[in-house]
């Protein structure tokens, strides 16, 4: 099994990325759960998700507390030392920002991948929502899900143009990282 | 069809295909979503149904109760207060003998206020006299809900559905839809013997006297009894159609023999059963006893699955302040008139949402070990947090 928590802000799709997260996985023939941790609804508060993926049924109903993998929506939040707490050893986080991902390894002791996602999905959707970028940065990484697999995901939450920018999105984003750079963790 | 979905959903896409000749209810954390999708469904034209949108779960209550009176399939679902709003008139519902669907998406009850999963709501409503089943996924809670329409209109008497709020209702997880094709193999359509008929006009809800109130109760006491049969009955109807069983009454898993047990209700069994995978090599194994049906409570299958255990741990979601565990008190009643009755020790968990994490298995099994374990506490709680006055 497979644990990841998605940390991001109110707003920012973070519930919709662990949702989509969780559906391409299962478009790949996994089997998956993803719940938020709902607390202060409203724009801008931080907001938690979780996925996890297997290859057989899941039974444990905790929320996430040692992941394998982090997405953080929003690089504000590591302004929290304590973001990471759990994070299981060999595990790696991703991260929108402009900043470079030395910034963060080095604080955080953990492998950082970093990409500005907003400035892409404001290029392409013209939306600061960075949840499905994001997403296909880290299928890229990990190569764990095929990328159709996000694409038929897409499919199954949107339509027309919301879908199509979303659908050029990702192919972007999934180019903006190093390809296979986290196969081996995934893998392990 | 496998499908990932949102639990809530799930369900209301489960209620559709029950074809219901009612729907009414009133929103309320964490039970919106599944009634913001069957309203959906009303608007695209997918399911044909009086949807009606009440001011209150009083009328959300009312609505359905007169509904089913008239001979309609009816359902509604609420949370919370939402149900204590209702409670008066579930009173009603079941007093008159009207089988009706509800959904609880269970909410810890305020104040303080507080949104979050545990089941002091379905616990606040015990005596109200429905059937009371719980549910440890979603799967489980749409098959049940499918189920539910049919124990009612079985047994003249509504059933509350109970998935744990947010830990299922806002999980999207793999689920194994039913098509309608066998939904209608299942489930008959709605026919209710006592409903009211301009043709052949009777009175419902009239006053009882103390001449005939006793034996009103007796018989809805006596029905609830009878129903125990109907549920498992049900159930194993459900898995000629659908190849899987929710678990009749109550299942045995983990390991049978173990002389351990753990006895819970609704999604935090799910939770034991990852922690016995996990843990049952550093700290033994444990059997695992998931109650479905609170009510009625399966007294004699459940001095069946405790046989042979030293030591038995309820886990309680919600808390009767002054005594202790809900569920933790009824299975040492039920228990009390049994031969080498295990031990019961009584943990509330999980209160107002406090996450429930993998290795309370072993932290229990490890606490049970010690003879000086408290036999009710709620085990969670950091006393840290408390002034001294208030530990």
């Amino acid at each position: 099994m497979i644990e990841y928590r998605i940390h991001g802000r109110g707003g920012q799709g973070s519930v919709a990325a662990a949702y989509l997260l969780a559906a391409a996985a299962f478009e790949a023939g996994f089997t998956c759960q993803a719940f938020p941790a709902f607390g202060a609804e409203r724009r801008g508060a931080p907001v938690m998700a979780f996925v996890r993926i297997d290859d057989k049924p899941i039974t444990l109903r905790s929320q996430v507390r040692n992941p394998d993998f982090m997405i953080v929506q929003d690089d504000t939040l590591l302004l929290d030392p304590n973001l990471t707490a759990g994070l299981r050893p060999g595990g790696a986080m991703l991260v929108n920002s402009r900043r470079p991902a030395e910034d963060f390894a080095k604080r955080f002791d953990t492998r950082v991948v970093a990409f500005p996602a907003t400035d892409l999905a404001v290029e392409v959707i013209g939306k600061p929502i960075p949840n499905t970028a994001l997403l296909a940065a880290f299928l890229a990484l990990t190569e764990t899900v095929p990328q159709e697999a996000l694409a038929a995901a897409l499919r199954g939450r949107f339509h027309g143009a919301v879908l199509d920018k979303n659908l050029v999105l990702i192919e972007t984003a999934a180019k903006a990282v190093e390809q296979g750079a986290w196969k081996e963790l995934a893998d392990a | 069809m496998r499908e990932a979905l949102e639990g809530s959903l799930a369900i209301a896409r489960a209620v559709s295909m029950a074809k219901p000749d009612v729907v009414a209810a009133y929103p309320i954390t964490p039970q919106t979503h599944i009634v913001e999708n069957i309203s959906k469904l009303v608007a695209e034209g997918d399911l044909h149904t009086e949807f009606v949108s009440v001011e209150s779960e009083f009328s959300a209550a009312s609505v359905v109760l007169g509904a089913a009176a008239a001979g309609a399939r009816a359902y509604t679902a609420s949370a919370s207060q939402g149900i204590l709003l209702m409670s008066e008139v579930m009173f009603n519902i079941s007093g008159l003998r009207v089988p009706l669907v509800m959904t609880i998406a269970n909410r810890a009850v305020g104040g303080p206020l507080n949104i979050w999963n545990d089941q002091s709501d379905t616990m606040a409503v015990r005596d109200a006299g429905w059937i009371q089943l719980h549910c440890i996924s979603n799967q489980e809670a749409v098959d049940t809900t499918l189920q539910a329409f049919r124990i009612a209109q079985e047994t003249d008497l509504p059933v509350a559905v109970n998935m744990d709020g947010f830990v299922l209702t806002h999980t999207m997880e793999v689920i194994d839809m039913p098509t309608q094709a066998e939904v209608d193999a299942f489930l008959p359509p709605f026919e209710f013997a006592g409903q009211l008929d301009p043709a052949n006009p009777r009175s419902m809800g009239t006053l009882v006297d103390p001449n005939f109130f006793p034996e009103v109760r007796h018989s809805h006491h006596a029905a609830m009894g009878k129903a125990l049969a109907k549920i498992e009955e049900i159930d194993a109807a459900f898995a000629k159609v659908f190849g899987r069983e929710s678990g009749g009454l109550l299942t045995v898993e983990g390991d049978k023999k173990a002389r351990v047990g753990i006895l819970a209700m609704g999604s935090v069994v799910g939770t034991m059963l990852a922690g016995y995978e996990d843990f049952k090599d550093e700290v033994g194994p444990a059997r695992i006893i998931k109650l479905r049906s609170f009510r009625p409570f399966p007294a004699k299958a459940l001095r069946k699955a405790v046989k042979g255990l030293d030591k038995l741990v309820v886990i309680d979601r919600a808390i009767s302040p002054g005594m202790g565990g809900v569920l933790g008190t009824e299975v040492s009643a039920v228990l009390s008139t049994m031969d080498k009755a295990p031990k019961v020790y009584n943990y509330a968990l999980g209160l107002g949402g406090r996450d429930i994490p993998e290795n309370m298995y072993r932290d229990l099994l490890k606490l049970v070990e010690d003879k000086k374990a408290p036999r009710f506490a709620v085990l969670d709680a950091d006393l840290e947090k408390l002034a001294p006055e208030d530990r």
